[in-house]
């Protein structure tokens, strides 16, 4: 450095002004990467806030276990046990991803490209489990954008048949209790709202109808998960367009350490994090 | 860069979190199923049991995957930081808001009961007597 001690400083900003200290010792690419995740966090959280608020504002919300009740291939009820099928995954998809991380800080190619298509993979599962899971709610039980079909009984009662007699089920009467979920089935182009008789409290004595749920359901469920199914696609896609480049040795070419695998696996693990928490707000709350 | 661990260490370190996250999402899913009577029937648990577990876990499951998988544990104080001081502020206001929808179902049951309540002066227009009916359909 030169003798006298204010041109010191003036160099130091010189030096700065060209560049080549990294703010938080992280390159450009990463840190933007970071930056960009923070804002898809509060748009996430803002739909979640949404979610929640309502949801929790009306005793008519169906309950997630008994909506998300069917698994393929089999046509019992099996509670969350297909979005369980579904966390674990995103879960092993972004172990997969750590791993093609780790292999491309080794500037091993081979090794970045086999764990970045087990992840492809991983994501394609993924947003298959979910359209089936879409299809189901949509063309089986009938919920739409702005029809739910899917209630809560809110007195204690008993169902009535088209003649006014009491339903029976496997030789009892066909009973219903406060806070069991229901869903109103489609018959042909007929939903059949069932009557019954209220048991108890205020209005005992009286022939209801079975109404629908809240409106705000379906497209709630449907927005959400959509947004989110469309992160995991775009993920993916931006995940072959890596893989690809990794395998023509484009980055090979660059001697960073695969950095730009590092960053497609934060916005994949950004992915799997969402997950937990739309996961936990729709499913298990 | 995870600089001071070796690679053997890495790949063991990513498997441990494999069956880490599993098994808290495995607890996660059985505390939902066992509290809504699925598992044991008629077996119920409160809420305010399930759901801090359930919450706690997940912000667990979330705490390892921000710091083992993306890295963060590695990383400057100040990036993790700059990232983690805004989403807590997001998962307090997510729970804030879930208990402000919770109060307002305690108001619109408070507001159905005294809907019903017998009042001596008519303070309705004058005509056909409507008793309050539950008629609305989704909205209570």
């Amino acid at each position: 450095m030169t003798e006298n001690i204010h041109t010191d400083h003036a160099q130091d900003d010189q030096n700065l002004w060209g560049g080549g200290k990294e703010p938080f010792k992280a390159s450009y690419g990463k840190l933007m990467m970071w930056y960009f995740l923070i804002s898809d966090a509060f748009t996430f959280s803002g739909f979640l806030i949404a979610y929640g608020a309502l949801r929790f504002s009306m005793p008519t919300w169906p309950l997630p276990d008994h909506v998300f009740e069917s698994i393929p291939f089999y046509e019992g009820k099996a509670p969350l046990i297909f979005v369980t099928f579904m966390t674990f995954v995103l879960i092993i998809s972004s172990v997969t991803m750590v791993r093609a991380v780790q292999e491309g800080h080794r500037e091993n190619r081979n090794g970045v490209v086999f764990w970045m298509i087990l992840t492809i993979i991983g994501g394609a599962t993924f947003l298959g489990c979910q359209a089936w899971e879409w299809t189901t709610l949509i063309v089986k039980e009938n919920v739409k954008l702005t029809k739910n079909p899917f209630s809560r009984h809110m007195e204690d009662g008993v169902y009535l048949n088209e003649d006014g007699t009491v339903a029976m089920l496997d030789g009892k009467e066909e009973t219903i209790k406060k806070g069991d979920s229901y869903l109103i089935h489609k018959h042909g182009e007929e939903f059949s709202l069932r009557k019954y008789r209220v048991t108890d409290g205020p209005d005992k004595g009286k022939v209801k109808q079975l109404s629908f749920g809240p409106k705000a359901f379906g497209a709630l469920f449907f927005f959400i998960t959509g947004f989110h199914g469309f992160h995991v696609f775009s993920g993916v896609l931006f995940l072959a367009i890596i893989a690809i480049n990794a395998a023509s040795g484009v980055y090979a070419a660059r001697k960073n350490g695969y950095e730009m695998v590092e960053k497609i696996g934060l916005y994949w693990h950004f992915v799997d994090l969402v997950w937990v928490f739309v996961f936990l707000v729709f499913y298990l709350l | 860069m995870s600089g001071h661990l070796t690679y053997e260490e890495s790949k063991l370190v990513v498997f441990k979190g494999l069956r880490l996250l599993a098994v808290i999402t495995l607890l996660e899913v059985f505390i939902a199923l066992i509290g809504n009577g699925h598992i044991i029937n008629g077996f119920h648990l409160v809420k305010w049991i399930m759901y801090p577990l359930m919450i706690s876990l997940s912000l667990y499951k979330a705490y390892f995957i921000i710091y083992e998988f993306m890295h963060m544990k590695y990383e400057v104080k100040t990036l993790a930081m700059a990232v983690l001081l805004p989403m807590t502020l997001l998962i307090w206001a997510m729970i804030a808001f879930f208990s402000e929808g919770n109060h307002w179902f305690n108001d619109r049951n408070y507001v159905r009961t005294a809907d019903k309540i017998e009042v001596k002066e008519s303070i309705t227009p004058q005509g056909e007597h409507k008793e309050p009916v539950l008629e609305i359909q989704d909205v209570h």
